[in-house]
Order: C-alpha cells, then structure tokens, then sequence
C-alpha cells in the first residue's frame, strides 16, 4: 500500500470506467457542439456539416449584443446585492454552534436543491395579485389596490437573488467556518465595535474568498434560465435563455451551440481568474 | 543467524536523502530506542524495517532471511503507529483481533485472544465498547494490544507515546518496559525524548541527519558520547571549547584539564570537553588543584530537588546541579572555581 | 456582532428565504382552482390529485426513476475516480477529477446542449436512458466531491496499521475503506438524487418532449395557467429536501461535508 503510482494494468483498472464515461458523455458531447457551431444552418430547422464562422458574425448583430448586455448586467447586480447579505449571514452563522448551525444548513441545502421551475413559481406567486404582497400592503393601506408585481425587472432580480443566495451561503461557509475565532477577538481586545471588526477586520482578511464567490455567484447567475421567462418580460431574457430558445424553437442548433461556446469560454475565463486569485492566496501564505 | 540485520539501508525520496548507509545489527529479545531529533530519519527507518518504505539500497534480514522484498503485510510484524491509527469503526475488541479476522480465526477464537491481551495491558472487560469512548491512556493500551495480537517477531513503536501527558507518558514508559521484558519480545521504539530512551532500552540509537551517530547501552551512551551532538542531546551537557595538549589533556583558556582516556588528537587542534552538569563541583574562590576553573555565578535555581547553578566559565554559559544539601553557599555574582573531575571529562573533537 | 442585532439580521434573512415558501405552502391547501393566499376553503384535495392524476402520477414516476437510478450512475463513476484520485498520484487522473467538477460549474444550459446534440447524433434523444446518463454526468461532482472529502478524512497510519497486520490491498479496501467512506457514499448519493429530482433544463433537453419530470411538467403546465397542485409539488419537494438534508445532518458531519474542519 506505500506506491503512489499505479503498476500495471489491474491497477489502473479502476479508473477505466469513469474515464469512458466521462470522456464519452462529456467530452464527446463537448466536441460534437463545438463542431455544429461552425456547421451551415439551413433554413427549415436543420443543418449541414461545414465549416463556416456565420453563427459566429451573429455576435455582431445588436440583438446578440443586448442579451448579453443584459445578461452581465444583471447577473452583476444580483451577485453584489447576494453577497452583501450572504456575506454576514454566513459570518453570523458560522459564529454559532456547531449544532445551532445544522438546522440552518439545512434549510439552505433545501432551498439550493429547489428547482428553478419551483422558485420561479413561488415567486410569481408571491407577487402575484391574488396571493401575493400587494394584497398586505394594500391592506395595510399603502396602495388602493392589490397589483400584480410580476413580470418585472425587480421580480427576476428579486428571483435571481433568492436562486444565488443559499449557493453563496455554501461557498463562502468553508472560509468563514475556519477563520481563526481569534482574529475577530483580538480586534475586539483593542477596542473595536462588533461592526467595526467586522468592515474592517474580517472584511479584509477575507478579501480573497470574497472577491472568489462574487466571480461564482456571478456566473452561477449567467447560468439562470427560467427565471427570465418566469418573472422577467422578452426584453429581460438573459443569454441562457436565448441558447435554449434558438435550439428548441427556433431550431438554429449552429447559433444555440455558438453561443454556448461563447458562454462556456467567458465562465471558464471567470472561473480561471477566481482559481488564480485563490493560488495567489496559497502562495503568500 | 537470529536477530534483525539493517544491511547497509539507503533511502531518498526524490533529492532528499532520508537515511545514509545505516548498519545495524540487533540480537533477539532486545529493546532498542532509535533517538534523534524530527527529520533524523529515524521514523523513516522503522518503516522501512516494517516494510511500509522499500529502502533504495540495502538489505532488512530477518533471522537470517531477506525480507527487502517482503511487504508489510506479509512480514508479520506488529506495529503501533504515532497516531495510534485504531480502527474508528470497530470496538475495541475487533480491533485487538483485526488480524486474526483476515486469518479466518473464528468468532470465539477472536474473543479469548482479545480479551487476553486486554489483560496483557491491565484494561480488561472494555472489548465490547466503541473507541470514541476510550481515553487517551487507554487507547494507547489498545493499540499495543492489537499489535501483539498475531505473536509478531518484531515488535514496533512509532513515538507511541506523544500523544500522552507527562505524567502518564512516564508511566506507560515503566509498563511498556515491564511487558517487553515479560514477553522478551524483540522491540524497537523510536522516539525524540532522551528520557523515555534511558528509561526502557537496552540498547539506544542515536540518529541525525540520516545517519546513526551512535550505538550502545544508554548509561555508556550517556557517559561517552562520540560527539558534540550525542553529547547535547544525551541529558544536558556542558562543552568547553579548548586546544589538544597531551596526551589526554586540554588547554581551556590557558589552564590544562585533564580528561578520562588518552584522546589521540594532534598537538594544537580543536577539541572540546564535555561534562555533564551533576559532576561539575562549585568550589569558593582561590581554591586549589588540577582540573580547576575560575567562573562567577550568573544564576540559581532551587527546585527543591536540585539546585541548578548557572555560570560563567571561559565566556561560556555552564551548569552545575547539586543536591539541596550539598548546595554551596553562594549568591549571583560571586567569584567560584570549578572543579571538573578527570573521570567525567570526555574529550571531543570539534 | 451584537447578539440581539445578530439574531434580528439572521431572523430577516431566513424570513424572505421562507416567505415564497409559505406562500406556497397557503396556496397549495386552496380548495378551489384558483391560487389564493390566504387559502379559501381549505382543503387537502390537490395532494390527492399530485397522487391520484394520471399525467401528475406519470411525471412524478418519471422523475423518481431517473433520480434514484442516475444518482447511482452518478455514484458509480465518482466513487472509483475518487479512489484512484486518494491512492495514487497522477496527472490523469487528477485531469478526470477536473472534468468530474466541471458540469457543475458551467451554466448549466452550456451542458444541456452538449447532451441535446450529442443524443441527437447517437439516436437517442427522447429516451429516458439519455435522461438518466445525462443526470449521472451532470450531477457526478457532487458524489465525487463527498466522497473525496471522506476519503481524506482517512488517516493514511490506519491504512498502514492494516497493511502491518496482514490485511493486502483487497482486503484493506473490504474492511477499512468501505465502511469509513460509507456515510459520505450515502451522502453523495443523496445529494444527487436531491438535484436531479429537481433539475429541469437537462431533462428537457435531452427529451422533454417525450419524458415528462415533474418540474418539465410544472413549467409547461405554467403556460396554460396556474393550478394548486404545482404548489403541492413544491411543498413536497421542500420536504423531502429537507427530511433527506436532515437525516444527513444526523447521521453525519454536515458542517464538514460543507466544508468546515473536522470537529477534532
């Protein structure tokens, strides 16, 4: 048991099975999009091989630029707004006991594992005129009438910002969890308000982690694809949902697959960068 | 040829060479410490010995028979590891009988061999509880249960003592003593802790820097170390740095001092004498005789115990401990001489 | 912070993350057709029709299949990989573990039209298999990630303690290695059978059209008008979440499966 190296084929037998699988059923299907985005569409819903960058010129078309204009936009504004709350909520849980903590694990694990379909749901019900908020804020007086809140801007970022907040709170527990209590207490010894502390002690300390979940959560939102549709109008439709409108409907796979090689370097990229960030780190430790 | 042969045993991993040429030859029955500070290589070398290194030139021959080739779970060695390593999802007594379970021994077999050695190491009737309910002390005591469990030739030891208090540690050190000499089981220990290595063995080896310093009884050891490292190492030393004179003598500042043996160095080259701190005697001012030096009083120490005096001697720092009746009247400051017996005085070449 | 201030903040948050799910809660227990909140004339009747309706029934069959059975395809890829990955270091196979991350940290649509052409190609959109494979690939990070942490949580001496007491690799595997990383097996399995009862644009990718999960059918069903018995499903779905998420937190080590350093 003391070789770090597989000998031999029995050895290595092991990972045979997850290497098939995971090159055929991941990379395969990777490399056959990659080969239709440059495939000629023909009109009709269907497409030849070829090799051509048309469905890559449509980048220039201005529709192609405001989705995705919208799509950064947004996405944006939804991770600094998750952060700004999921940032201390994961730093007042993490302060808690360990089992304190389990039930709101928990619940955060439950709303993450929510389909999009469900929360979108949930929160045009809860907007909605019959259901909804208005009709507690109509009674309250505050407006004449219950409205229907939904579909608008704030209803998809509304939505957006419940999708990303327990998948922020996941990402940044692992930081918080092991940051040393003692660094907050020692801030706290030298005179520092708990608020203080906090903007200007761990807020720092933890720059790194931080700056690498609002990159995740960033592109966690890209990802969003039924909210728009849901809560938003036509104009609020972000790239994803494009992708999946041009293969289905639409039927122009060489476009969808375009754009999604487009999506996928643009995340990759994004990732890149938060993995660069994070061996930075490691090395000035 | 009965006994453990450490033929000429290399070992690197990658550039870093962990044991340089070490050859050792170690009777049956015998409990060996291999001492030396972290990163000796003397952990490296009780795994190679228990087949979990494969060494990169040499030979380990077990009573005559080369088992290099042998791995570790053919040798049939019993080992206790630093971290103990119990099973965490078995109760004590399916750890005990761990490896009579992969030998096919039966249930009841299982049993009375566990609860045997349970009473082996004076913790009977716990076989049936998890180890998470176990204390320090008495996990310990497992885990030298479940490794004399298959009768093993050879019996290994990594620091299995770290983990544990000081005052339990020295009487685990008493006990593990007493149970090797019971079972007059082969046994080799390796440890950083000087005291734990003149507690239990009867034979120690010094180790540093991937090579053994050293080999021999702890009190020869103790009183004639071979070099400034075993020296230091060894219990607490004094060295004062000197000239080769005679025969067997030094010059320190211009004064001779005298040691034990002939030291067969030449005339005019470096050398130093080490003395440990019990032998040096504290003498008032202007007392007369050979092997004698002026020093003054930095410090003392009543321990209740002992007396630790500290001095300044030849620009060096010194320590002389004396028992509390012996203790000689004097205060920090003061003007001493020291006496430093020939017998005591080993001569060291620097 | 400020104790009381803390307990406000946090009170806050878990509200609006609860809200919809309250609401939802309400209007799933609506008597009539319509989604009204609070209800009106309380009832339990759209359970029984989550439960009794034939097309609901169907779907519901459907996403319980595929979830259970690509959960263990999921388990099944990542638990060698993670092995190998433990036992041995290699470039390969730390290359394998990279692209077993990688699904699940693409916008998730990049992947479903990865598997929408390539099933196309291969002749198999539309079929229930390329659903389940599909979810399998999708979602084996998250087994992959578990049991990994499992298996590091492993001291390498008890490995070695075995080894020195006659137990050879087989053996070591049979009776140390297995049961230590069997919660975390449990756990891995569990959040993927969790993610792929939920997901949605996969399953719709590769054969929407033809196998209809529960959340394809909520979303289409979204199209022709609201009914309470999406709620219901939601409600459901919040449950068995949870039940499942809790009974990890009590046979396990949430916290550390989430990250946090072991409790020693």
């Amino acid at each position: 048991m003391t070789d770090r190296w597989p000998r031999g084929l029995p050895a290595r037998l092991p990972v045979l099975w997850p290497a098939a699988m995971l090159l055929l059923f991941f990379v395969v299907p990777f490399g056959i999009m990659l080969a239709v985005s440059f495939f000629h569409q023909v009109e009709g819903g269907f497409y030849e091989p070829g090799f051509e960058l048309a469905n890559y010129a449509r980048f220039l078309d201005p529709f192609f630029g405001r989705a995705l204009l919208f799509s950064l936009w947004i996405s944006v504004l939804a991770a600094v707004i998750v952060i700004a709350v999921a940032f201390p909520f994961t730093y007042c849980l993490t302060r808690l006991r360990r089992r304190a903590q389990i039930p709101f694990l928990v619940f955060v694990l439950a709303v993450l594992s929510l389909s999009e379909v469900i929360i979108g749901f949930a929160w045009s019900t809860l907007l909605s005129r019959t259901a909804g908020l208005s009709n507690l804020v109509a009674w309250a007086g505050l407006i004449p009438r219950a409205q229907a809140w939904t579909p608008s801007f704030g209803a998809l970022l509304m939505g957006l910002c419940y999708l990303g907040f327990p998948y922020t709170v996941l990402i940044l527990f692992p930081p918080l969890s092991r940051l040393d209590p003692e660094i907050p207490e020692a801030s706290r010894t030298l005179g520092a308000s708990p608020l203080r502390t906090f903007f200007l002690v761990i807020v720092p300390v933890l720059r790194a982690p931080l700056l690498g979940a609002l990159i995740m959560v960033f592109v966690f939102n890209l990802g969003a694809y039924l909210l728009p549709q849901v809560l938003g109008r036509p104009q609020h439709w972000t790239l994803s949902v494009h992708i999946s409108d041009q293969a289905v409907f639409q039927s122009n796979l060489p476009f969808a697959a375009a754009m999604a090689i487009f999506l996928m370097l643009f995340s990759l990229a994004f990732i890149g960068l938060t993995m660069v960030l994070g061996g930075r780190k490691e090395a000035a430790r | 040829m009965s006994g453990l042969r450490i033929d000429h045993v290399g070992k690197t991993f990658g550039m870093f060479e962990a044991l340089k040429d070490i050859d050792l030859d170690f009777p049956d029955g015998r409990f060996i410490c291999l001492l030396g500070p972290s990163g000796c290589g003397k952990t490296t070398l009780l795994r190679v010995i228990a087949g979990l290194e494969t060494p990169t030139t040499g030979r380990i021959l077990l009573d005559g028979v080369d088992i290099t080739a042998v791995p570790a779970h053919r040798r049939g060695l019993g080992m206790v590891f630093q971290s103990l390593a119990l099973f965490p999802h078995l109760s004590v007594g399916e750890n005990i009988a761990y490896g009579l379970r992969i030998r096919g021994a039966d249930l009841a077999t299982r049993r009375r061999k566990a609860e045997e050695l349970l009473a082996l190491v004076h913790l009977p009737g716990v076989a049936d509880r998890p180890i998470s309910q176990l204390s320090g002390g008495q996990r310990q005591r497992v885990a030298i249960a479940r490794a004399l469990a298959l009768d093993p030739k050879l019996f290994l030891l990594d620091e299995p003592l770290s983990a544990l208090d000081a005052k339990l540690r020295e009487a685990m050190q008493v006990e593990l003593k007493l149970l090797q000499q019971r079972l007059g089981i082969s046994t080799i220990v390796v440890t950083h802790d000087q005291r734990e290595a003149l507690t239990m063995a009867d034979i120690v080896v010094v180790m540093d820097h991937a090579r053994v310093q050293q080999v021999g009884p702890p009190l020869e050891i103790y009183r004639n170390p071979v070099n400034a490292f075993v020296a230091d190492f060894i219990g607490t030393s004094n060295l004062l740095p000197g000239v080769a004179e005679g025969q067997d003598t030094l010059s320190i500042d211009g004064i001779q001092v005298a040691g034990a043996r002939p030291h067969g160095l030449a005339r005019g080259s470096k050398a130093a004498i080490s003395i440990r701190p019990e032998e040096v005697v504290v003498h008032p001012a202007g007392e007369q005789g050979p092997n004698r030096l002026p020093a003054e009083v930095t410090f003392v120490r009543d321990l209740g115990a002992s007396v630790e005096i500290m001095l300044a001697c030849a620009r060096r720092e010194l320590l002389a401990v004396t028992s509390p009746r012996e203790r000689p009247d004097v205060r920090v400051g003061d003007r001493v001489v020291l006496e430093l017996p020939p017998a005591a005085c080993v001569v060291l070449p620097s | 912070m400020n104790r009381s201030l803390r307990n406000l903040f946090m009170g806050l948050v878990v509200l609006f993350m609860a809200l919809p799910l309250l609401v939802v809660a309400g209007v799933s227990l609506n008597g009539g057709q319509q989604l009204r909140f609070p209800p009106r004339d309380p009832s339990p009747r759209w359970y029984a029709e989550l439960f009794m309706a034939e097309d609901w029934l169907n779907a519901l069959a459907n996403s319980l299949v595929i979830a259970t059975s690509s959960a263990a395809l999921a388990l099944a890829i990542a638990f060698p990989l993670a092995w190998f990955v433990w036992r041995y270091h290699t470039g390969y196979g730390r290359l394998l573990y990279g692209l077993g991350i990688a699904p699940f940290t693409l916008p998730p649509v990049i992947t479903a039209l990865g598997f929408l052409v390539f099933w196309t190609v291969a002749g198999w959109h539309g079929s229930i298999l390329a659903t389940i494979v599909s979810h399998a690939i999708f979602f084996v990070t998250l087994p992959l990630v578990t049991i990994s942490l499992g298996l590091a949580a492993i001291d390498r001496q008890v490995i070695e303690a075995a080894t020195t007491m006659g137990a050879d690799e087989p053996t070591v595997f049979r009776t140390i290695v297995l049961p230590l990383v069997r919660p975390y097996l449990i756990s891995g399995y569990a959040f993927a059978f969790v993610l792929s009862l939920n997901e949605y644009i996969v399953a719709y990718m590769v054969a929407g059209f033809t196998v209809e999960t529960l959340p394809i059918k909520i979303f289409n069903s979204l199209r022709y008008g609201y009914t309470p018995v999406m709620a219901v499903v939601a409600v459901v779905f919040v449950l068995l979440a949870v039940l499942i998420f809790g009974l990890i937190a009590r046979f396990g080590d949430l916290p550390r499966l989430l990250g946090a350093w072991s409790k020693e």
